[in-house]
């Protein structure tokens, strides 16, 4: 019987299935499958009134929020100014522009240590920028605001480079045609160009969400790190193996695990849906 | 709406796209910009449009100067060679777009809009596709959607840029016809460009030819095609042959033949060139008035008639010539054969006022 979507082999000029998708399982389960598996395998060892008992302490949900809190607003910050980033360099050209391109990629580049703790110098109450803002009694270092801040800066470079292809290959025509119907230039941005955009501003935002989830060097020396308020999840699974506490550390990384799988399950799906209707 | 261009020119950097271009067309008819790639076709219909802004000059619809409105105030209907439709709205969404987008105060109703749209899906074949998506369609679908959608906002004037340039053969002379037909059902000024001279002369009322960024010639099918102005537009509207010779005392000479010119009756001893359609080429078995020996040397004898290739006996110049069935198994010719040729209609030009 013929099932479409099932067939392994097809005659193609470049054969090699069997050798690449061997290649391709062996090499994900070496790095990721099997290091994920053994937290599950760790926090199997605990009981179900353990587990919860883990799960549900008051500084473990305090972190939670904290960290989907920051890493949400993190994301949505670094999608609506990456977009306007990589809307500045596809359409205009200026002087400088190859440079400011290379600046993007730089998040990605330096250590995070060193990002948090640059960042934690200048937001710092007595920091050049931590000054300003201490003006308006605003506090950036050592609150919820350091660490958004912080997360923001390492995702930024996802969104953008998301973006900016499908910026770059959207045909001129289309905003002519819509123009040439009577469309104003928001209509024209609203309801041609950015519904185009939408699924790789969307695949850039899951990314820096996802990233900013499991960052922990660059946050660590901006936030303070006070419990109950601006504890991170990673640093109290840190501090969970500092303690030994290894069934407790694995807990913490499975729940942390499987939100952030379900919450990139939901983008793909979105994402899948989307394209499929007009295939 | 009538459309009247003044003096317009245009340059892309050092290009010159445009050069001095003065053109009226009347309410109501459908014109064809024509010519080769980078005579400047394009960029006269976007002009129009007001996508481009001319260097100099004027466009003019019923009179009144438009320099100063976007193309959104123009109201024209645009369509483009690679259709341009929103990828991620359906055919419905598409064609509703132009409607949709009006200032609350002109828009129309929601039961003004889809009896609208249902009305231009029944117009150009495609009802029950308003569901569909863009990537769902075939070519000529998608062009007939974008003329749907172009149409939506009643444009007076319709501007279409190789509209089927990019569908095959079959679907070309199909859609071509319907756009006659549909531009003499609408009370529309139309204005197509394409670089096809058989889809120019097959449905335009006026043919405007461009080279180089300048009107060669403008006219009816029948007058581009029967007496065009210079060689280039000769060249440029089907086959040709081409003889070179020179004109004395009204008769052209070309190698051993002598035909009568008495246009150039008064010119001096010159050179000239001379063309003939293939279809104009006599063939005939035995030696006679006028004609030169020839040997064929290839026959194709696919379609309606047959064409011939030669080689003149004299000058050793190619010679292509058609015929029509009858003609052809009248004769009974065969490859390698030695016949003799009659140019007839020749159409002559004396160099001095182009270079080709």
């Amino acid at each position: 019987m013929f099932l479409p979507g099932f067939t392994f082999k097809k005659n193609s000029i470049i054969p090699g299935f069997g050798l690449t998708m061997g290649f391709t399982m062996f090499y994900l389960s070496f790095l990721v499958l099997i290091p994920l598996s053994t937290i599950f395998i760790n926090t199997a060892g605990l009981s179900l009134h353990e587990l919860w008992g883990i799960l549900t302490a008051p500084r473990l949900i305090a972190s939670y929020k904290l960290t989907f809190g920051t890493s949400l607003a993190a994301a949505a910050v670094n999608a609506v100014f990456g977009f306007i980033i990589a809307w500045v360099l596809v359409r205009y050209s200026f002087p400088g522009k190859r440079i400011i391109d290379g600046l993007v990629d730089l998040p990605f580049a330096l250590p995070t240590a060193v990002a948090g703790i640059t960042l934690t110098t200048l937001y710092a109450p007595n920091g050049l920028l931590g000054k300003f803002l201490a003006l308006f009694g605003i506090k950036a270092a050592y609150a919820p605001l350091g660490i958004v801040i912080a997360l923001t800066f390492i995702g930024l470079p996802f969104v953008v480079r998301m973006v900016q292809p499908v910026l770059a290959s959207l045909d001129k025509e289309i905003e002519e045609a819509a123009a040439s119907l009577g469309a104003n230039r928001w209509q024209t941005f609203s309801k041609v160009i950015f519904p185009e955009v939408v699924p790789a501003l969307l695949t850039g935002f899951s990314l820096a969400f996802a990233r900013a989830l499991g960052e922990y060097g660059s946050v660590v020396f901006i936030s303070g790190n006070m419990p109950m308020r601006t504890e991170i999840t990673p640093l109290l699974i840190m501090s969970k193996l500092e303690q030994y506490d290894y069934g407790g550390a694995s807990a913490v990384a499975c729940a942390l695990l499987i939100v952030s799988f379900l919450l990139l399950l939901v983008v793909n799906v979105i994402q899948w849906w989307h394209q499929r209707r007009y295939a | 709406m009538s459309i009247e261009i003044a003096n317009i020119n245009k340059k892309f950097g050092a290009f010159t796209a445009l050069q001095d271009i003065n053109l009226t067309i009347p309410q109501g008819e459908l014109v064809a910009l024509l010519g080769p790639s980078g005579s400047g076709k394009t960029t006269l219909l976007r002009i129009i449009a007001g996508l481009e802004t001319p260097d100099s000059g004027q466009v003019s619809f019923n009179g009144k100067d438009i320099a100063d409105k976007s193309i959104q105030q123009r109201e024209v209907g645009f369509v483009f060679q690679h259709y341009a439709l929103f990828r991620h709205m359906n055919v419905f969404e598409n064609i509703a777009f132009g409607l949709k987008v009006r200032p609350r105060k002109v828009r129309p109703s929601k039961g003004e809009i889809e009896d609208k749209v249902q009305e231009l899906l029944r117009l150009v074949k495609l009802d029950g596709f308003a569901k569909r998506y863009p990537g769902q369609l075939s070519g000529g679908q998608r062009q007939r959607v974008a003329l749907a959608r172009a149409l939506a906002v009643e444009p007076e004037v319709l501007l279409l840029d190789e509209p089927f340039g990019a569908l095959d053969a079959q679907v070309r002379k199909e859609l071509r016809r319907w756009l006659r037909r549909l531009h003499d059902e609408l009370d529309v000024t139309s204005v197509f460009v394409t670089h096809d001279q058989e889809e120019a002369l097959d449905v335009a009322d006026h043919v405007v030819i461009l080279n180089k960024g300048q009107i060669e010639q403008l006219g009816t099918p029948e007058e581009v095609y029967e007496h065009p102005k210079n060689p280039f537009v000769y060249n440029f509207l089907g086959n040709v042959n081409l003889f070179h010779g020179r004109v004395q005392d009204g008769k052209l000479h070309i190698g051993s033949l002598e035909i009568d010119a008495p246009e150039y009756k008064d010119s001096p001893n010159a050179e000239a060139i001379s063309y003939v359609r293939p279809h104009d080429i006599e063939i005939a078995r035995n030696p006679g008035e006028g004609f030169i020996p020839a040997t064929i040397l290839f026959i194709r004898s696919v379609g309606y008639s047959v064409h011939l290739e030669l080689r003149r006996g004299d000058t050793e110049d190619f010679v292509e010539a058609e015929l029509s069935k009858e003609q052809y198994k009248e004769l009974g010719l065969k490859t390698g054969e030695k016949v003799f040729v009659k140019p007839t209609g020749l159409k002559i030009f004396v160099p001095e006022d182009y270079s080709i």
